[in-house]
């Protein structure tokens, strides 16, 4: 006996916080930890731009999201959170922070969290070039969602898209994915 | 202690306007070798909401401080920003407090706090060390201010706040009757509606002072020529 096995997502789900004008923090993992999480780093970062005049850069804002979670990973009540954090900074250019629960943190050019990962990992493995235009990261990022729309059993059909450059955080059009 | 208190404090003003709030200070003209930037009066606490301080420097630190974290806290709970009521009791509360325990000493500032609230509307607040707090139209605070709000209670009408540079002008008129020596000793901030707080560069002050000065030049004028016909 065959069975047809479609499973639906929520799809109008925002997983990404502005940590500030230039920094994007992409957060998943425990239902209520993130946005709890998510929400605090955020709150932080902006008070730390009140209190001197200038914005946390984003090395800085990844380290010190990482302290945060090391912190509490070590107390009674850790955050079960994997995260990704994107940031431009006008010295060091544009950069991107791999962390997951355990709070290891990693500078990456390119990382992936959750089961999409498996698929899309060695896509971006092959085709990731340090060169890349802005045209040419969008195309590959493009790639990876074909990936998964052939490959990966949950139907995901639309994927928010930001993009950060020196003129801060920028909405693309959503991906769609499904049947062409 | 309190009566005595503001015949040293630099002279400060705050305006109200239709889209505008402005915050004028009296700069302290700095010794010679001193870096300028370090002395700043004018403080955002929130994008929206900024204060001036009149008093000790030291004691305004904590303050601002203590008020900068609420406003974080704030947004963090209720996923709001503060209105400027709201910020203001809460400062005004902590002086309270630190006016009713033992050990401690009162917060030597008086504060003009200005912004906006999230419907848009514009509000000035004045507290002081006792830890009252009340809303204005237009104000002064420090040395000569019954001086500054007498100027200001006939020049402010809704004429004279019409459009944002109006309101600046009326600020810094304000501030040169008691002033000593013109534009070069006035920090002046603004806050429009949706817009971060802005500091006015000495430039941009030189020339509202010189096209005030050329106003009431044009004004005495005037009056000469309806004496002599």
């Amino acid at each position: 006996m065959e069975y047809l096995i479609g499973i639906q997502m929520k799809h109008d789900y925002d997983k990404m916080f502005k940590l500030s004008e230039k920094i994007l923090l992409l957060c998943v993992g425990e239902a209520g930890d993130t946005v709890q999480f998510a929400e605090y780093i955020q709150k932080n970062v902006q008070l730390y731009k009140m209190r001197n005049g200038y914005e946390l850069s984003p090395a800085a804002a990844a380290n010190f999201t990482r302290k945060n979670l090391a912190d509490y990973l070590r107390s009674r009540t850790p955050y079960h959170v994997n995260l990704l954090l994107a940031g431009y900074d006008e010295a060091d250019g544009p950069g991107l922070y791999y962390m997951d629960y355990l709070s290891a943190l990693a500078k990456a050019p390119f990382a992936a969290h959750g089961y999409g990962a498996f698929l899309t990992l060695s896509i971006l493995d092959r085709y990731y070039r340090p060169d890349l235009t802005r045209e040419e990261a969008v195309d590959l990022l493009k790639k990876c969602l074909e990936e998964l729309n052939k490959r990966f059993i949950l139907n995901l059909p639309s994927f928010t898209v930001r993009l950060i450059d020196k003129d801060g955080i920028h909405d693309m059009e959503k991906l769609p994915i499904g049947p062409k | 202690m309190y009566f005595g208190m503001n015949e040293h404090i630099m002279k400060q003003v705050g305006i109200r306007g239709k889209d505008i709030v402005v915050l004028g200070v009296e700069k302290k003209s700095v010794a010679k070798l001193q870096e300028e930037r370090t002395v700043r009066k004018i403080c955002a606490l929130d994008e929206h909401v900024c204060m001036a301080f009149a008093g000790l420097t030291a004691d305004a630190r904590i303050v601002i401080n203590r008020a900068r974290v609420e406003c974080q806290s704030h947004r963090l709970t209720v996923e709001d920003p503060v209105t400027v009521e709201y910020i203001t009791r809460y400062i005004a509360t902590l002086k309270q407090r630190y006016t009713q325990s033992n050990g401690r000493r009162p917060f030597g500032i008086s504060a003009l706090i200005v912004g906006f609230d999230y419907d848009g509307t514009p509000r000035l607040y004045q507290t002081d060390p006792s830890g009252t707090y009340h809303a204005w139209k237009a104000n002064a605070i420090g040395r000569s201010a019954k001086t500054v709000r007498e100027f200001l209670e006939k020049n402010y009408t809704d004429e004279s706040i019409a459009s944002d540079k109006d309101a600046i002008k009326l600020a810094i008129k304000a501030l040169l009757e008691v002033v000593q020596s013109g534009g070069k000793n006035i920090e002046l901030a603004v806050i429009r509606r949706n817009q971060p707080l802005k500091i006015l560069e000495s430039k941009e002050i030189e020339t509202l002072v010189a096209e005030i000065e050329k106003e009431k030049e044009e004004e005495a004028e005037k009056k000469k020529q309806k004496k002599s016909s």
